[in-house]
């Protein structure tokens, strides 16, 4: 478990040594070089350009100016409050989703396993894109949804409609991120020995006791990887609320995409995505605390 | 025997099955009917998209059902930009995947097999990327190259601006980073590394024993990272709709297409990208003998 990976060979103190000692920075330099050039050094400038005044002709000067955050924090409250609204709803539904699915595959697969898996996955095959405009086609107006309900059922009026709803933007948002909920349920339930289970059993307790005292906290890991990895970038999204949703429903992405690659507004830009990256760190981290699985993210 | 009892006597089957209680009947057949319907719900787009392939469109747009029609797989690029779009697109997920597979496999073999300072740190440092938003690191790489171009850098900094093919292959090559390191982590950590200290114990020297033990024994850890690294190469949108400029990739094509045209050969192309990933893996689950597992 320590150090280097042989057990060194005759002892040739010195240089060889030395050069042991320097071979997991040898293996880390370049790929620590490019996440620090390349994530960190950016979210740096970002900071920069967030507290900065200027224009895109003349340039930003760092200035310590807060009207960025001012700006970011009294405009755009509505759609800060709808990222957290639509993600959290598209969250819940993956999770009211995503369990049964997850532990039917993990405690009944039985031989369709590796079957029923595969199918969860297969969406990621298509770009995301293509498959949100599939979902606009699906609740069009007169698509293969409304349009026999409407018309051959006759049990809607003719005027309804789902898109540009957010009923739209949730199915949406909630499709798009499920998969992402499912597999770390699935990888939590699987790990759980059934004979636990037997044993809560034995011990008398009933079905629905020994799922909540047993299954669940067991499953909870998942639960936390598989909300952070629905939340994270169903709150970013932009395009669901673009493609599915309405000029109401717009969430913080589409702010942040219009400021920076429509207006050239980038102190403003910046301090949006600087405030919605703290608080899904924070949210992380409380979350974390919650759960009582901080060790899991280490 | 016994559930073929009731078929000759009748007057006992109820006697032979007792009421279910209430929880065995969830799971016997509401679980598997949710979770029917939840799959039905995953693979409705999908179908739609190969459906609608099909379709000959009243108009421009691709929305509503009109007729049947081969055409768009008969002329699967006949679009402005479309071929360009799907070559930059493969191009730049190959070059991501091999950069990104190399640098990734070298950290997560340094923070599996060494202990270091800094090493709790860099795991932090790792994990970060995965846990921000894509909007969030599309937009700050946007701000870094755009500051290269402005005062007070202006110019010193070359190549990062105007952005293009290049700053895609960044982008890309940094956010997989991660990943390939958490899927080669995952593959060292399960490792017996006594079957190294056997091939040492008969007389290979480190580097043989790496080539010819280490490396053949993660290697299906390093080739599903590589997978994993193209297919999200090749289907981001989010990061580089920020860092693109003026080059198309096919996601972002479509995505500026979309409002004036919504031709059938997106459809199509993204049933041939569908169709060909999902016969990889059948054709490699039959010469494993079964749909690889994911752990």
């Amino acid at each position: 478990m320590t150090a280097a990976a042989a057990p060194a060979p005759p002892p040739r103190p010195g240089l060889r040594r030395r050069f042991n000692k320097a071979v997991p920075w040898l293996l880390l330099a370049p790929g620590l070089l490019w996440l620090l050039v390349f994530y960190v050094l950016p979210v740096v400038q970002m900071f920069t350009y967030s507290v900065s005044t200027g224009s895109i002709e003349t340039g930003f000067t760092m200035t310590m100016s807060a009207d960025a955050y001012v700006e970011a924090l009294t405009k755009f409250g509505k759609q800060f409050l709808n990222s957290i609204l639509y993600g959290g709803l598209a969250t819940l539904f993956a999770f009211l989703i995503g369990f049964p699915v997850a532990y039917s595959i993990a405690l009944r697969g039985g031989r369709y396993k590796n079957l029923i898996l595969f199918l969860v996955i297969a969406p990621f095959f298509t770009s995301f894109l293509i498959r949100t405009i599939s979902w606009k086609i699906l609740l069009g107006d007169e698509g293969p949804i409304l349009g026999p309900l409407k018309h051959s059922l006759g049990i809607l009026p003719g005027g309804f409609s789902l898109l540009g709803t957010p009923v739209a933007q949730t199915a949406g948002l909630t499709y798009n991120f499920l998969p992402f909920m499912i597999l770390p349920l699935y990888v939590a339930l699987e790990k759980i020995d059934p004979r636990l289970i037997e044993a809560a059993a034995d011990l008398y307790a009933g079905r629905w006791e020994a799922f909540r005292r047993v299954t669940l906290p067991l499953a909870l890991p998942g639960v936390f990887a598989g909300s952070l990895l629905t939340f994270i970038p169903a709150m970013g999204d932009y395009i669901n609320a673009e493609l599915l949703g309405n000029p109401q429903t717009r969430m913080i992405g589409n702010v942040i995409q219009n400021r920076l690659l429509v207006q050239n507004d980038y102190p403003v830009g910046s301090a949006l995505s600087f405030i919605l990256m703290a608080a899904i760190l924070a949210a992380v981290a409380l979350y974390a605390r919650a759960l009582g699985t901080e060790q899991l993210t280490g | 025997m016994a559930t073929n009892a009731p078929a000759t006597l009748p007057v006992t089957a109820d006697l032979a099955r007792p009421r279910q209680p209430l929880w065995q009947r969830i799971d016997r057949y509401l679980l598997p009917l949710f979770t029917v319907l939840a799959i039905g719900y995953l693979l409705i787009p999908i179908a739609v998209m190969i459906v609608f392939s099909f379709n000959k469109p009243e108009g421009k747009f691709n929305y509503a059902w009109n007729e049947f029609s081969i055409d768009g797989w008969l002329h699967p690029f006949d679009w402005p930009g479309l071929g360009d779009a799907v070559v930059t697109s493969l191009l730049i997920a190959v070059l991501s995947t091999i950069v990104a597979t190399i640098l990734g496999t070298l950290i997560g073999l340094a923070l599996t097999r060494y202990r270091f300072r800094g090493r709790g740190l860099l795991n932090g440092l790792i994990f970060l990327p995965m846990a921000t938003p894509e909007i969030v690191m599309g937009a700050s790489l946007l701000t870094l190259f755009v500051a290269t171009a402005l005062p007070p850098l202006a110019g010193s900094i070359p190549l990062l601006y105007p952005t293009g093919f290049h700053t895609i292959l960044i982008a890309h090559i940094m956010f997989n980073i991660s990943f390939v390191v958490v899927t080669v982590k995952a593959r060292v950590q399960g490792f017996d590394r006594r079957l190294e200290e056997a091939a040492m114990d008969l007389g290979a020297d480190e580097l043989t024993t790496f080539w010819k033990v280490t490396f053949p024994l993660i290697l299906p850890g390093i080739v599903a990272a590589a997978l994993l690294a193209f297919s999200l190469s090749i289907d981001d949108f989010v990061i580089t709709n920020f860092v693109s400029g003026t080059t198309n990739t096919f996601p972002i094509w479509v995505y500026s297409i979309q409002r004036n045209a919504l031709p059938v050969q997106i459809n199509v192309v993204g049933s041939m990208v569908f169709l060909g990933a999902v016969g990889l893996v059948l054709i490699s689950s039959l010469r494993s003998g079964g749909i690889p597992r994911l752990r």
